[in-house]
């Protein structure tokens, strides 16, 4: 599924978009088989290839946009990138969770941000919108400041852009159903984005 | 949302309104020309931010594996839809952030160049540069090798000027 984006961040930002799936299952523990699929990646991914990551045009992509948004790549960083470090200081991808894992494998193979909800935590469809007067994120004190780039259902927004989830959107360990959803910029190609999507709810499916 | 309705709702009431009341008040145009103008020139800056993240992307690979030199450039605060003159003060950064980069790696290239060209003499005449030790830092290059210029045999080689370049094996 396709989730709207607000006219005003449509004509700013063409290109930008958000692709979203929902699947029924929670998280969970990993099966060995993920398991051993994050350490054959963890193999394949080099430090030659995070030195690197920044030449490669979907994380560049993500980088230029968020110096768009007036975020800082280096502080806070792209999904890709945020992964990248964490395998270059522990040495391996740690598995974590199932979804964790599965975010990990997609986000690592296809260099799209990806991130989860609670699908039974979200009303209607989601989409992209800078948030209005007095509006604020569940679990954050005090207001957005006006104009902040939210993720939102239908009723209020669930996560800043390429920031914090709102308390109880994420995906909990009673979680049921699970959004699945791929933030796309310009310069990140829709096919990209698939398979992203389709690589997450595939290991996903996994996990029995 | 107001801009859509504006431009919208004229094309349908063309027809039955009198004549001259579709047309925009001149202040409205001169507003929507602003309107245009101003997104143009964000459109180019975010064109101009887009080129200056990737010669600095290129140039942190270039400068890899050196250290210390900086590539951080501060945010304007986020995530919302930048104005012209936040982003104009992201390129600057970047630009100048560029700059920078490009002038301390061109001058470690030189040191790094000299300390290859001292290399290579040490490797040649050993005794003329008493304990000299140079590292792969030292060349720019990874690892931890590192060439040091020693007496053989201790004091013995030191009295009788049998000096070498003894090679690391590398990172314990």
């Amino acid at each position: 599924m396709v989730g709207w984006i607000a006219p005003q961040l449509r004509d700013e930002f063409p290109g930008l978009a958000l692709h979203y799936l929902v699947l029924d299952r929670g998280s969970g523990r990993s099966p060995r088989e993920v398991k051993q699929r994050l350490r054959s990646l963890s193999d394949r991914f080099t430090g030659g290839e995070a030195i690197n990551l920044r030449h490669r045009p979907i994380p560049w992509a993500y980088r230029v946009f968020y110096r768009h948004i007036g975020l800082d790549p280096d502080h806070t960083r792209t999904p890709v990138e945020q992964l990248a470090l964490e395998r270059m200081k522990h040495g391996t991808f740690r598995s974590q969770s199932l979804l964790d894992d599965a975010l990990t494998i997609a986000v690592i193979e296809s260099g799209v941000a990806l991130r989860a909800f609670d699908a039974d935590r979200v009303a209607g469809g989601l989409g992209l919108r800078g948030s209005a007067p007095g509006e604020g994120l569940e679990g954050r004190p005090g207001e957005l400041p006006g104009g902040t780039l939210v993720v939102a259902d239908e009723a209020r927004p669930i996560a800043l852009l390429f920031g914090a989830t709102g308390s109880g959107r994420g995906v909990r360990p009673r979680t049921r159903r699970t959004i699945l959803t791929a933030t796309q910029v310009k310069g990140v190609p829709d096919i990209a984005v698939d398979e992203a999507l389709w690589l997450a709810a595939d290991v996903m499916g996994t996990g029995g | 949302m107001p801009e859509l309705l504006q431009q919208s709702e004229p094309t349908g009431s063309r027809s039955t309104a009198p004549p001259g009341a579709g047309i925009p008040p001149a202040t409205a145009g001169r507003a929507r020309v602003s309107d245009d103008t101003e997104r143009l020139a964000r459109d180019d800056l975010r064109r101009q931010i887009g080129a200056l993240e990737r010669e600095l992307g290129e140039l942190f690979a270039t400068a890899f594996p050196r250290r210390g030199i900086e590539f951080g450039v501060p945010a304007a605060g986020g995530p919302r839809v930048l104005g012209i003159a936040d982003l104009e003060s992201v390129r600057d950064a970047l630009a100048t952030r560029l700059q920078k980069a490009r002038v301390e790696l061109s001058r470690r290239a030189d040191v790094e160049l000299g300390n290859r060209e001292l290399l290579e003499s040490m490797i040649a005449q050993p005794d003329r540069y008493r304990w000299v030790r140079i590292s792969n830092e030292d060349i720019g290059e990874p690892g931890c090798r590192h060439w040091h210029s020693r007496p053989r045999w201790g004091l013995l080689g030191m009295i009788l000027r049998w000096w070498r370049v003894k090679l690391s094996s590398g990172c314990p």
